[in-house]
């Protein structure tokens, strides 16, 4: 079962923050839709919209690892399933 | 492709993050028709199998769901049907085993409390209603998570006044059983005008006659993220731009309670019932309905002012809700729980607010006059006065309306109490010296309203 889910990272920047989410993300096997970053301010602000595969890889693992390199980048990530969004800013 | 923007999924985690925004309850309503027994020991097995078979899973599933969503499920719970509509056939007096049962049952299936010790009476009082009724103060003194409601007045009915003097007794029964704990029985007992039958909120929640076996409802929260809305507008906004941004908010929070929903009723494989468009406050700072009131601009919750901003607002979060889901119910109209709010207890201890302008308030939202703690030796006349004038405003108005007070034995106006956790803690309200007692003792019933010729 493939699930679209939106990832949201927020922290201060610094160097190998892309990498360090992008390589989690595959090798949980989570594929890259679409990705929009900025930085304010020095805040770098990056929100992916991913598919996940749950057959293969339960969300709540994948939301496990990205908690361990959340920690280790010391930024904010939240996975969320794209649906709430959806659901809350659309008629 | 992304099609929600950056700035929309900032929102919402802001929401979450800062403004407390969160689901406030999840109430799986079960049907206990098929537990009715001749005995209330045979009853609370039958209830105790029933509730942790169709509450097994529950708690995990909304686990899940708050995960994966990103949002916070506060509270997972349990109504089942009004106890005493199902003990008719129980030959006893004492329905005290089956309360134990049902908090048994919420222990074992890890929520933290279950509805429908409840009585409907607004007509007449049937024998296993006259039980229940006798058996609320052991019931509430012995268990932890179990709660009361009893149905004293409807807008078809009228108002039963010998019900009213009845339960304005059990509530000072109560509050002596449980004085240790500041009188916390009273806490878990709402005495109700048009009680509806898909309320998720405790303490005033059962499982209708009308509803399916098993049914999910839902409680949405989020007064602080509508305060936040309306404190980032200008000083001059006028109220019709409250009012807008109001419903959009309103809009945005209902349809995060109409997937979540959804979304539980499908895993747990139940009808979906209900989505209640209520505000509701906790004692958390800035999770707060009278904050809101004050920042559309009465200096304090209580000044004159307060029931229009109430009435504007319990308006405008129907009007936004309505948007957001198909399935409004429950009792769908602000809170204003004195010890629940943090805003509210501020209101209470500056003399800005006091128990008359709370039951103007109730005129305008549901549930007006809630946690309120009242001197110990408040005479039951005197609740009972109190209770009646909620039920008149209810049955005069064709709406919900319900008392949970609180006379904490031992204390007088002025002190302070606090029961911790959601109960929150509150200061001691002053009460009317003036007695209701004549009134109150006459009993009997007020006849139900005319339907027209409405001022």
């Amino acid at each position: 079962m493939k699930t679209r889910a939106v990832l949201s990272v927020l922290g201060e920047d610094r160097v190998g923050i892309v990498a360090g989410v992008s390589a989690v993300l595959a090798e949980n096997g989570v594929n890259i839709e679409d990705i929009r970053q900025t930085i304010l301010a020095g805040i770098f602000s990056m929100t992916m919209l991913v598919t996940v595969d749950e057959g293969t890889h339960p969300f709540e693992t994948v939301q496990a690892r990205l908690a361990e390199v959340a920690e280790r980048l010391g930024m904010q990530i939240t996975l969320q399933r794209e649906d709430v969004f959806r659901f809350m800013h659309r008629v | 492709m992304l099609n929600i923007s950056p700035e929309e999924i900032t929102e919402t985690l802001l929401m979450v993050q800062q403004q407390h925004l969160d689901i406030r309850t999840v109430t799986l309503g079960i049907s206990i028709g098929e537990c009715a027994a001749d005995s209330a020991e045979e009853m609370s097995l039958r209830l105790y199998e029933r509730v942790t078979r169709a509450a097994e899973r529950l708690v995990p599933v909304c686990e899940a769901i708050e995960r994966e969503y990103g949002i916070p499920i506060r509270n997972k719970r349990i109504s089942v049907t009004p106890v005493a509509s199902v003990a008719g056939r129980c030959a006893c007096d004492d329905l005290t085993p089956v309360a134990l049962a049902m908090d048994r049952a919420a222990s074992a299936v890890g929520i933290d409390f279950i509805g429908g010790y409840s009585a409907l009476v607004q007509k007449g009082v049937g024998r296993a209603d006259d039980a229940l009724i006798r058996s609320i103060p052991a019931a509430l003194a012995t268990t932890e998570r179990v709660c009361s409601s009893v149905n004293v007045a409807s807008t078809r009915a009228g108002i039963n006044m010998d019900a009213i003097a009845r339960m304005a007794h059990i509530i000072k029964e109560t509050a002596a059983l449980t004085a240790e704990a500041d009188s916390i029985g009273c806490a878990k007992l709402v005495v109700f005008a048009n009680m509806v039958e898909d309320n998720p909120f405790m303490a005033g929640a059962v499982h209708g006659a009308g509803e399916a076996d098993v049914v999910v409802n839902v409680g949405i929260s989020g007064p602080g993220v509508v305060r936040a809305v309306i404190a980032a507008m200008p000083d001059d906004a006028d109220l019709t731009a409250v009012a807008e941004a109001i419903k959009a908010t309103s809009f945005k929070i209902t349809r995060a309670g109409e997937l979540v929903a959804r979304e539980a009723a499908r895993r747990l494989g139940v009808a979906m019932g209900i989505v209640d468009l209520s505000l509701a406050p906790t004692p958390a700072e800035g999770d707060s309905v009278a904050e809101i009131l004050e920042a559309m601009g009465v200096e304090r919750c209580g000044a004159p002012g307060t029931t229009t901003a109430l009435a504007l607002l319990n308006d405008a979060v129907k009007k936004g809700g309505a948007m957001g889901t198909s399935s409004i119910g429950g009792l769908s109209g602000a809170f204003i729980p004195v010890s629940e709010d943090a805003g509210m207890v501020r209101a209470v201890e500056c003399g800005a607010l006091n128990l008359e302008k709370l039951e103007a308030m109730t005129a305008v939202c549901s549930v007006g006059l809630d946690m309120i703690a009242l001197p110990g030796d408040t005479p039951a006349e005197t609740l009972a006065g109190i209770i009646s004038d909620a039920c008149a405003i209810g049955v005069i108005n064709s709406k919900t309306t319900a008392a949970r007070l609180i006379p904490v034995a031992g204390k007088k106006a002025g002190d302070h109490v606090s029961w911790g956790g959601l109960l929150g803690a509150a200061p001691v309200m002053d009460v009317s010296a003036w007695s209701s007692a004549k009134l109150i003792n006459r009993g009997g019933r007020m006849p139900a309203p005319l339907g027209s010729l409405r001022n």
